[in-house]
């Protein structure tokens, strides 16, 4: 049995909606988890009921409201509020399709560069745009710390636009990459139980239980990590946003 | 490379299996023929979800939070009420028991200070009647005895008269016998 790490984040066409320019525009496999994750989070947000001693799920609904609108009061202050259904939405769609992502057999939408970076991009330029049109050039004060001495200011200047700059690739990267490598390593982990069993016979499948054991500890970890880096997208959101609403800090 | 997405890709996705190895060669997440599918697909997806949380799931969960805060605070706000209603009938009620007490205290003093008075003018109007009637009594009784002493001057006189007479054998007139009698009885 080979094991294929990467099988995992095929993009399967399953039908072809139409075509822009060259490109064939297709219903992936891609876009029917994206369906999924519309479709969880809409349940779970519509379906619960709206009482005043709430059930499971107007808790859970509730629970992921406050949880999102605190972290934005602290982080972005109450006129980060602006921002709530758009932050709201990238957490819990990255977080939602990221736990079922860890379902084996289904896909993880975050595990492709090109979704997360087009969603840090749209930070990226709702940061930018609003900031601008907020504060004006004032906006760009955010490049000039305070108390920073004259002579290394450019340098400080230099280091901080480029940070600014870089922020949507560390700000996709790091969650592409902690989706994809920590699928790798459960589907390595996991294969070598199989390939152990199947190669070695009654011995293998004794020794199959040490990588086993370390795929269940992976599994946990990456139920972690799939909300961990869905909280961390959000929170940076808002942190880059508070600089669109306070450029003076 | 990026039209040879549909042509290219359906029959490979057709032939795919658990063995088969990297697909078409490539890096599933750099292969830049699927992007446009992805970034069209997350468009849609993304923008009716933003719809969905902006329209209807947040208003509808803030709506329920916000209702909850505001029952509360109406809750307090009303046991806050009654309470303030219970303290003030409690206050009331102490101090309608203390004008009571005192209301019972003054009608206890007042009825006893009539009953005194009433006990006190009942016993003047007895001694004034004792009084009246010892006063009566006396003058009676020196009426009797101013009667009794003329009696007896008349009948000392008279004895005076007759015992005078006996041992005389004169009449002795009586303006004498009365001017004696009179003397003795004074003496």
């Amino acid at each position: 049995m080979k094991i294929d790490p990467i099988h995992q984040f095929n993009i399967e066409p399953l039908f072809t909606i139409g075509h822009i320019g060259n490109h064939t525009i297709a219903f992936t496999n891609s876009s029917l988890y994206m369906l999924v994750a519309v479709a969880i989070i809409s349940f779970l947000m519509l379906a619960s009921g709206t009482q005043l001693v709430p059930g499971r799920l107007q808790s859970v609904a509730e629970i992921s409201y406050e949880f999102i609108a605190s972290t934005i009061r602290s982080t972005a202050g109450s006129e980060g509020m602006k921002f709530f259904p758009l932050i709201f939405s990238l957490f819990m769609f990255l977080c939602v399709s990221n736990l079922v992502g860890i379902i084996p057999y289904t896909f993880t939408i975050s595990s492709h560069l090109i979704v997360t970076a087009a969603l840090a991009l749209l930070v990226f330029f709702t940061v930018l745009i609003y900031g601008v049109a907020k504060n004006g050039l004032k906006f760009f004060s955010i490049f000039v710390p305070h108390g920073v001495p004259g002579y290394i200011l450019p340098l400080v200047m230099f280091i901080e636009i480029l940070s600014f700059f870089l922020r949507p690739v560390s700000h996709s990267v790091r969650l592409f990459a902690n989706m994809l490598a920590g699928h790798i390593a459960l589907k390595v982990f996991a294969g070598f139980v199989a390939m152990l069993g199947f190669s070695l016979g009654a011995l293998g499948w004794v020794g199959g239980v040490l990588p086993l054991a370390l795929t269940i500890a992976l599994y946990a970890l990456e139920i972690l990590v799939a909300f961990l880096q869905a909280y961390v997208f959000a929170i940076l959101t808002c942190i880059y946003l508070n600089d669109a609403i306070h450029p003076g800090h | 490379m990026a039209e040879s997405h549909g042509g290219a890709k359906s029959p490979a996705a057709g032939a795919h299996t658990e063995t088969e190895g990297g697909h078409g060669g490539g890096f599933p997440p750099f292969e830049s023929s699927t992007f446009a599918s992805q970034l069209v697909s997350l468009a849609i997806f993304f923008v009716v979800l933003y719809v969905i949380v902006s329209k209807l799931a947040l208003p509808k969960v803030g709506g329920a939070i916000e209702a909850r805060q505001n029952k509360i605070e109406g809750d307090l706000a009303e046991a806050q009420t009654l309470k303030d209603q219970s303290d003030a009938a409690l206050k009331a009620y102490e101090g309608e028991l203390a004008s009571a007490r005192s209301r019972a205290q003054a009608i206890g003093n007042e009825s006893r200070d009539k009953a005194n008075a009433q006990a006190e003018a009942e016993r003047k109007a007895l001694e004034e009647q004792l009084a009246a009637k010892l006063a009566e009594a006396e003058k009676t009784i020196a009426s009797t005895r101013a009667t009794a002493m003329s009696n007896v001057r008349g009948i000392a006189a008279d004895a005076a008269g007759t015992i005078v007479q006996q041992l005389t054998g004169v009449v002795p007139d009586a303006a004498s016998v009365n001017a004696a009698v009179d003397a003795s009885l004074k003496g």
